[in-house]
């Protein structure tokens, strides 16, 4: 399975301000991959930098294998997106901002393959509409219809549902589950809602105050069964060191902190292990599920986002 | 006493007999420039009118002239806009010599370009006339007017100077070069953002002409006399 | 490109505002021609006032199609920049406003592109506008007063100046003179363009643009000599009005007209040079800080 989005050490300063740090994390072809964090976790800087609205401070973005800093163009012609609100040109008609943005995507258009997209998410009817008259959700149907327009490969949502009714969010649900899996379209999809991800993505990412908590496949992250285990010694750096030559390598999460992800039952065999490393344990928590690990985030104060709605 | 009276009395006699005659002379030679004159009751002439004013920078314009005894004079540019000097109207020498009641006084003799003038001035006998004074230079030979000033009260003066050819006969120039006061042009303030392109006045005004004065020449073509100038024209 | 500007074209032509700037220049227009129709005479003996003692002078003949243009440019030059800037002051704003700047900065086009579409389709609006406000004022002036020869008043220093230009002589100067107004008003929309890169709304850089101008015309009508030799040729709001240039015409020694001539070409070129110079350096300066920007409308 090749990367398709491969994102080492992402870092972004505004001023004084760290809206990202040192992220790295690889999105698969054929993934759904959430994107989860509170508002201001550093979410929507991200997919801006992997849009090249915002530009890096520090790291590289690899899309479809190359560089975005050097081959920007080429990788755009290849992703469809919608940031945060579809805004359109509320003065045209749905059918010409989508026409806009074939064309601006490097499409030769015809009336037929538009009026096909606008059915397609339930829009053909008022293709001659101007957007200024449509519902929320209307202009997210057509938001999503301008990202899809160019048949990319990778489609990044961010916050797709945001404003949406029930019904409004099942319809981009259900959509994003047929891109993948009808089309084979890598979805990248932004939530501060773990419910929302958990139901449409394979895999995952939190990240917080700009810094990446765990990444893995939601099935395992999710799984009851497993807990984040924070570890307390005198060496944490030396601890997780000797933790990586060992078959917990595996479960280790990244961050300054000693953190696995790993099925609660298996602790005191890690405890024997890690005082066979010679690691001098000060203490170990084993309460929180994911879930629970996530509510804590969303609890704490502190945004360092500043598309944080 | 007595002496003193007499020579009083001789030199009074000499001076009215003097003046009497220089006036007689001056009578004459304006009546018959006049009768001259007169035999013109309407003329149509083309010419080409040039204006040298400071500030005014017109092209050369081909105009028509109509005049109609006894004093309507029109200048008219048939083709475009033309700036006629007001005073122009007495390029209409009857104007000048048959206008209004004056006193003729004969100033002597002159040159003008190689010929013979005789210089008499017209004293307007109407205290009040805006006219003060008119002098005016004849060409004793061919019985017309050379050069005439003439100085108002309101408008400064004004000089016409005059070139003859084919219609001498009539009494009709060639040529005319009018020569009047001017104030100086301003513009309303503030009615124009100009483009200020950094240059100096350029100095057009020529040197025989003192400030806020202006020349306008016409050079007449041809004329057609005494045919008749409907009035619609003035 | 080519596909980018007639996108950028097909968008200002569906917006409203767009033709508030031809509904306001013909409304001006118009009104002008109304009043100069019903009046022009009190016009023009306000303008010859001073002279009115020494020359005859057929007012009604001078109140000509041509005439009517320039009087009307005169106004609305100083106007129009307001115009130009109600729409190259929202192509990068006015985009960050509605949220569609993201989505075209997501679209493979490079910001580079983007910028100089955006400054060719002000440029091209623009070019309309004159050419608009040459039929409004021209044509139409044309057809209702007539061709005859042209009066330009002028100030020139100290001094005021009344110049006659032959009819047959003056429609290649209206020419020259909107080509050069679109150049001076492409200044306009270069600035807007710039200004609108740090807005996220068309108000703040309209209202930029239109200080800037309104500052530097007063400053370029300052007549103190400190400001003549050390401020006025560095604003280009100097050389707005530097179409006028076309209507002086030369004289020869007896300040007669000399038809077909420009009094100073020179400076007219110069300003074009520096009006171009204006136009290179702000559209660079849009390219590279654009380029810089990030995004996050």
């Amino acid at each position: 399975m090749s990367s398709i989005i491969s994102v080492s050490n992402l870092s972004k300063q505004f001023k004084d301000t760290s809206a990202v740090n040192g992220l790295s994390f690889t999105v698969n072809e054929g993934d759904v991959y959430g994107f989860l964090g509170q508002n201001g976790a550093g979410k929507s800087t991200t997919i801006r930098m992997l849009l090249s609205l915002v530009a890096p401070t520090r790291g590289e973005i690899n899309i479809f294998g190359k560089k975005l800093s050097t081959h920007r163009s080429e990788i755009l012609r290849r992703v469809g997106a919608v940031i945060e609100k579809p805004d359109l040109y509320k003065y045209l008609s749905a059918y010409d901002n989508l026409s806009i943005f074939a064309r601006l995507s490097g499409m030769k258009v015809t009336r037929q393959l538009l009026m096909k997209q606008l059915q397609m998410v339930g829009l053909g009817e008022r293709a001659d509409s101007k957007v200024r008259t449509f519902s929320q959700g209307m202009k997210q149907r057509l938001g999503i219809a301008v990202a899809l327009v160019h048949d990319p490969a990778l489609i990044i949502l961010d916050e797709p549902t945001n404003g949406l009714d029930p019904q409004g969010i099942a319809d981009m649900r259900n959509l994003i589950v047929r891109l993948r899996s009808e089309l084979g379209k890598t979805v990248l999809i932004s939530s501060h809602l773990l419910s929302e991800i958990e139901v449409i993505a394979n895999r995952m990412i939190i990240i917080h105050k700009g810094q990446k908590m765990v990444e893995g496949n939601v099935a395992e992250l999710l799984d009851p069964a497993h807990s984040l285990i924070q570890v307390e010694t005198n060496d944490n750096e030396t601890a997780k060191e000797k933790l990586k030559q060992t078959q917990w390598a595996a479960y280790l999460q990244e961050g300054s902190q000693l953190r696995l992800m790993m099925n609660k039952d298996a602790v005191p065999r890690l405890i024997n292990d890690l005082v066979a490393l010679n690691v001098q344990l000060l203490s170990i928590n084993s309460s929180h599920s994911l879930e629970n690990y996530f509510l804590s985030l969303t609890t704490l104060p502190g945004n360092v986002d500043p598309f944080a709605n | 006493m007595m002496n003193m009276l007499k020579i009083g009395m001789f030199v009074s006699y000499v001076f009215i007999a003097l003046t009497g005659n220089a006036q007689a002379t001056a009578n004459v030679l304006i009546k018959t420039v006049s009768d001259k004159i007169d035999r013109v009751n309407n003329y149509e002439a083309n010419g080409k009118m040039k204006t040298n004013v400071t500030f005014l920078k017109v092209p050369e314009s081909t105009v028509k002239i109509y005049f109609k005894k006894p004093n309507k004079l029109k200048i008219k540019n048939e083709k475009g806009i033309s700036f006629v000097p007001k005073g122009a109207v007495s390029i209409n020498l009857s104007n000048i010599i048959n206008g209004s009641k004056y006193t003729a006084l004969d100033a002597g003799a002159d040159m003008i370009a190689n010929t013979k003038v005789r210089v008499i001035k017209l004293l307007p006998e109407d205290d009040n006339a805006d006219v003060v004074l008119s002098t005016v230079y004849i060409d004793e030979a061919n019985q017309v007017i050379r050069k005439a000033k003439t100085t108002t009260r309101e408008n400064g003066s004004y000089q016409l100077e005059m070139t003859y050819g084919k219609y001498i006969a009539y009494g009709l120039p060639d040529k005319i070069i009018f020569t009047f006061n001017t104030k100086d042009y301003k513009l309303p303030k503030g009615v124009t953002f100009d483009f200020d392109d950094g240059t100096a006045v350029k100095k057009t005004t020529p040197d025989n002409l003192k400030k806020n004065q202006g020349m306008a020449e016409i050079i007449f073509d041809s004329y057609i006399i005494n045919k008749g100038v409907p009035d619609t024209v003035f | 490109m080519l596909t980018l500007l007639r996108i950028e074209l097909f968008k200002i032509s569906r917006r409203p505002r767009t033709y508030i700037a031809f509904a306001a220049i013909a409304a001006i227009v118009f009104i002008f021609q109304f009043a100069f129709k019903a009046d022009g005479e009190n016009y023009m003996n306000l303008m010859l006032q001073s002279v009115k003692d020494t020359f005859e002078f057929e007012k009604v003949r001078a109140i000509n199609g041509y005439f009517m243009c320039y009087i009307i440019l005169n106004t609305l030059l100083i106007q129009v920049p307001i115009l130009v800037a109600l729409i190259a002051a929202d192509s990068i704003s006015g985009e960050a406003n509605m949220g569609t700047l993201r989505l075209l900065i997501s679209k493979p086009i490079s910001r580079t592109q983007l910028i100089l579409v955006k400054f060719a389709a002000a440029t091209i609006f623009t070019i309309l506008l004159l050419l608009w406000m040459a039929i409004t004022s021209l044509v139409f002036s044309l057809l209702i007063f007539g061709a005859d020869d042209m009066l330009i008043f002028r100030s020139k220093g100290d001094e005021s100046q009344i110049l006659l230009i032959s009819r047959d002589d003056v429609i290649w100067r209206y020419l020259a003179a909107f080509a050069y107004a679109t150049v001076a008003l492409t200044v306009i929309a270069a600035l807007s363009l710039f200004l609108s890169i740090f807005a996220e709304n068309s108000i703040g850089p309209i209202i930029a643009t239109v200080c800037i101008v309104i500052v530097c015309t007063i400053i370029s009508n300052i007549n103190v000599p400190i400001i003549d030799k050390n401020v006025k040729p560095f604003l280009f709001t100097s050389y707005l009005v530097g179409w006028k240039g076309f209507f002086y015409i030369a004289t020869d020694s007896e300040g007669i007209p000399i038809k077909g001539s420009i009094e100073n070409w020179p400076a007219i070129r110069n300003s074009l040079g520096i009006l171009l110079l204006h136009i290179g350096g702000l559209v660079a300066a849009s390219v590279i800080v654009f380029k810089k920007k990030d995004i996050l409308s």
